[in-house]
């Protein structure tokens, strides 16, 4: 089906780039790519990418996640080198094999994370590795030549001693010119003091508001990003490549941007912008490149064409994954988040004003451009973020079940029942009332002690581990796999202890639990291992998955948020773990599954959450969405406070 | 009496200084190199087998000429250092071993290298008394008498050499683009790397460079503080020139100033009338104040007196 889809664009493309090399004769190709390929391993990053930037306009290069965009883009500004395909800089081929060779080329990037020292002025930072001019002894003294000659020429029937000076001052300056290499050779300079003054005049030219003698330490993000902007401008930049520059904007910030990117445009310099904010792509673009897995599919005028056809574009065509998706049994609210607010380190609002239900029995999976607070969103609930404001609220599954140990002492366990939590197994309501402890202690071992109803816990104020032990399980895959959840250099048996380590009674930890937990996962979820003592960071990346995902649902859960538990996993693997997820909703498991492909999503989940900017910006039927439905919800963004 | 006690705390400043000069310059590229008490007893034994290589070939021992010994000791020193410099440079940078170790290493092989030969040297008969006395002194003594000559010109030619230093690397740190290039090294190795800075170079040339330095003070050490005699001790200095490159905050004019505080707390008990266990006390002091001075930039928290940010840090261009 997909290939079908592909093709139809494949016929559109030819047509569309005639029409545009036939429109823009005068205009001159900046850069050229030509079948570009770039793999990391098994993954395809980049498949023969054709692409040509023009002078003097806007490129949006959009896709999803993963598409290959960044990595694209990082192909040009030297810090990967394609495994194939040339690259045209001018119509002439280059080799780019640093970002020093993209400079000498002209080419800058300003990317997501910015290059910058901390501790340095902004002068400072633009300054960084300035070549300065060289300087040849044997050309200035030709000019001090030249200087004589015309002295001569000029002074042709005057006296004597203006001669003689002129002949002094030529020779002082012969024999001073070694010395005066030599200084430069030192490169003594003035940094900001001296510099600041030619960076400023760069600033103003395009309209950038800014102190280049502030601390980079001290200043906003958009103030850093536009030091990255200024820095690339000076060092002479033709073309300027953006990653993802409005994601950490306000819209006011992203206004001055754009207006800022229209004066260079108008100066006639190449500008390639990566986003996947749709608005912004009708607003400053010339022309769009739309990527879709790691392919590009087309280039298009941005005036010829529209936000639907984009997504469409974007998102491709639906692919069925033949996932068995069974109807929820009986769904009842398992965690409630009301109006959750969580701020990022930047103190902007990472997770904004979020409310949502998650069903025991179901999956609810969300759906976002990474980075619009999916991690937030997760570790909040989780306790591992601080939640600014908003309510996470538990229905514990315990109706007709034993009250236990295991988080209240006796004194709660008096006072609950006292507020007549509590029933026996014949019906009655317990009374605790002149009791002696031994007795009540009796009474709940035994499992006499019985709840009426669901326990309802507020999890906003607990800790990590006490939300961990009422059994809400978060496995979160990391970009980097083994920054979350797992230790690399410990084995699998260990890996699986740290959940447990502590319900030992005596000072030695037990192994033979784990050791048992780890062998079962071994051949459950087939992972393949010299041995279950074999330290998790030689494991393949699937296989990591696989025992984080496997500890998370062994431990019997009752909520299990899975963040991009297939990220890079193969196509059996990911049934694997679908397989799994959907055994945890069978057992009426509150199921959360953040995942990057949407045809997934659609065919795994029962619900679909969709974040945008840290936003709920829908929540659909996951059997009756359509994808583009989805792609457009996730690229919408909320213009408020423009 | 109190003109002596400073004119000697400069004097044996000097060991201090050239080591954390030396280590200075070496952290802001983003190293921590532990094996400065090494690299000294390396620096020792190559300034003294220079000396000797000089010395035998001539002669007549009495027509030596100070400039060239000196220059021939300082040369072998730095080159013997320096060697270390590089080993180290090549486990932690091209290897990306892990830096603590590896310093910690060649401390101890640098420690157990000055101890064989120096018994080696004694048990062949050699001393280093007759070289070591060109070392002492620049001036004419007539010019050391008197206050203003006794502090500031009774000095060896080591000891001026390690203030000039220690201010041109000053200069170098805050007023060139080398400098600039350095300090961005060491604070952020990614960012440097994209504004064009070669910094594997920069961080071995500091790596070679400030061990180089160090070793001088090794040199210094026999040839000018103990007059030829071959103590084993250096290594302790070694520690406190890395205790000094905190006390001063990675700057090496305030190097200077730690490195006179320094030197006058470690031969400030021969002044006092002590026991043996206040010496220790006193000797102590140093290490103390380093300590304190830690926890105070660690809670004033201003970025300037932070150390490099990626101070012991290896640096991967492609990771992914």
């Amino acid at each position: 089906m997909n290939n079908v889809q592909d093709g139809v664009f494949d016929s559109v493309l030819p047509i569309l780039t005639l029409i545009i090399t036939e429109e823009n004769v005068e205009r001159s190709v900046a850069i050229s790519l030509k079948n570009i390929t770039k793999t990391f391993g098994d993954v395809i990053a980049n498949n023969k990418v054709n692409l040509d930037i023009y002078r003097g306009e806007i490129l949006s290069v959009l896709g999803e996640n993963g598409c290959g965009k960044t990595t694209l883009m990082n192909m040009i500004a030297g810090i990967y080198f394609p495994d194939d395909g040339q690259i045209y800089v001018n119509g002439k081929e280059v080799v780019i094999r640093s970002p020093k060779d993209a400079f000498s080329h002209k080419i800058g990037m300003v990317h997501q994370h910015f290059k910058l020292v901390d501790v340095f002025t902004a002068a400072d930072n633009i300054l960084l590795g300035e070549k300065m001019p060289t300087f040849s002894i044997k050309e200035e003294a030709k000019k001090a030549e030249i200087n004589l000659e015309s002295v001569m020429i000029t002074a042709e029937g005057d006296s004597k001693k203006k001669y003689t000076k002129a002949f002094a001052k030529y020779y002082g300056k012969l024999v001073a010119l070694p010395f005066i290499k030599l200084g430069k050779a030192i490169k003594f300079n003035h940094l900001a003091r001296k510099r600041a003054d030619s960076l400023q005049k760069i600033a103003d030219k395009y309209g950038f508001e800014i102190d280049l003698k502030k601390k980079i330490y001290d200043m906003s993000v958009s103030e850093k990003q536009t030091v990255e902007i200024i820095k690339v401008l000076y060092k002479g930049a033709d073309i300027l490549i953006l990653d993802e520059p409005t994601a950490v904007l306000t819209p006011q910030e992203i206004k001055k941007l754009f207006n800022v990117l229209r004066k260079m445009r108008e100066d006639g310099k190449s500008i390639i912008i990566i986003t996947h904010k749709l608005n912004e792509v009708m607003e400053i673009s010339d022309r769009v490149a739309v990527l879709r897995k790691g392919e590009h599919i087309a280039t298009v005028r941005t005036e010829e064409t529209d936000e639907k056809q984009l997504t469409e574009m974007m998102v491709g065509k639906k692919v069925e994954l033949n996932i068995d998706r069974k109807v929820p049994v009986d769904p009842k609210p398992r965690l409630i988040i009301n109006n959750m607010t969580i701020l990022n380190k930047d103190g902007r609002k990472a997770v904004d004003d979020v409310s949502f239900v998650v069903n025991g029995g179901e999956i609810l999976g969300i759906a976002g451009i990474s980075g619009n607070g999916q991690k937030e969103l997760l570790e909040g609930i989780a306790g591992l973020q601080r939640v600014e404001s908003g309510e996470v609220i538990f229905h514990n599954p315990k109706k007709n079940k034993p009250v236990t140990f295991y988080h209240k002492d006796l004194k709660k366990i008096k006072k609950m029942a006292e507020e007549g939590f509590f029933h026996y197994p014949d019906g009655t309501k317990v009374d605790l009332k002149g009791k002696k402890k031994k007795e009540i202690v009796k009474l709940v071992n035994d499992e006499q002690i019985l709840f009426y109803e669901d326990e309802i816990i507020n999890l906003r104020h607990k800790t990590p581990r006490e939300i961990q032990e009422l059994g809400i399980k978060l496995s979160f895959v990391p970009e980097d796999r083994l920054n979350m959840g797992l230790v690399g250099n410990m084995s699998i048996v260990d890996n699986m202890m740290l959940r447990s380590y502590r319900k030992g009674k005596s000072i030695f930890v037990n192994r033979k639990r784990p050791k048992n937990l780890a062998d079962h996962i071994i051949n459950e979820l087939e992972v393949v291992t010299p041995s279950d003592q074999t330290p998790v960071r030689r494991l393949s990346g699937g296989n990591v998955q696989k025992v984080l995902v496997g500890r998370e649902i062994s431990s019997s859960p009752k909520v299990l948020m899975a963040a991009y538990p297939v990220r890079g996993l193969d196509i059996n693997s990911s049934y694997l773990i679908y397989n799994l997820l959907n055994q945890q909703k069978e057992k009426n498991v509150a199921v959360v599954y953040v995942g990057e492909d949407l045809d997934v999503l659609l065919d795994l989940c029962d619900r679909l959450l969709v974040l945008s900017g840290g936003q709920v910006s829908g929540i659909l039927d996951a059997r009756n969405a359509t994808k583009e439905e989805v792609g457009f919800l996730m690229t919408k963004h909320n213009v408020q406070g423009v | 009496m109190f003109i002596t006690l400073l004119s000697n705390a400069i004097r044996y400043s000097t060991v201090f200084l050239f080591g954390s000069t030396g280590e200075t310059i070496i952290e802001k590229s983003g190293h921590l190199n532990l094996g400065i008490p090494g690299i000294m007893c390396f620096g020792a034994v190559g300034g003294c087998t220079g000396a000797q290589i000089y010395m035998n070939s001539l002669t007549d021992t009495s027509q030596a000429s100070g400039f060239v010994l000196i220059l021939i000791s300082i040369l072998f020193a730095m080159i013997f250092a320096g060697a270390m410099g590089l080993l180290y440079g090549f486990f932690t940078i091209t290897l990306r071993c892990n830096q603590n170790v590896t310093g910690l290493s060649i401390t101890t092989f640098g420690t157990g290298v000055l101890s064989f030969w120096g018994k080696k040297m004694g048990s062949d008969g050699v001393t280093f008394y007759a070289p070591s006395k060109y070392f002492l002194q620049v001036f004419p003594t007539e010019w050391t008498k008197g206050w203003f000559g006794q502090i500031f010109l009774s000095y060896g030619i080591l000891v001026y050499l390690a203030i000039i230093v220690a201010v041109i690397v000053a200069i170098v740190f805050k007023k060139t683009r080398v400098g600039l290039s350095l300090n961005a090294v060491g604070e952020n190795p990614a960012t440097a790397d994209a504004a064009g800075i070669n910094v594997t170079g920069y961080k071995y040339i500091s790596c070679v460079l400030g061990a180089a330095l160090a070793g001088i003070g090794g040199l210094f050490y026999v040839m000018d503080y103990s007059q030829g005699s071959l103590e084993y001790v250096i290594d302790a200095m070694g520690w406190l020139a890395i205790a000094l490159v905190i006390f001063s905050i990675w700057r090496p004019l305030l190097g200077i100033l730690g490195s006179i505080i320094f030197g006058m707390l470690s031969i400030l008990p021969r002044y006092l009338t002590v026991t043996f266990a206040q010496i220790e006390l006193v000797n102590m002091i140093p290490y103390a104040v380093t300590v304190v001075v830690l926890i105070a930039i660690s809670i004033l928290n201003k970025k300037e007196t932070q150390p490099p940010a990626a101070l012991g840090l290896s640096y991967f261009r492609e990771e992914r």
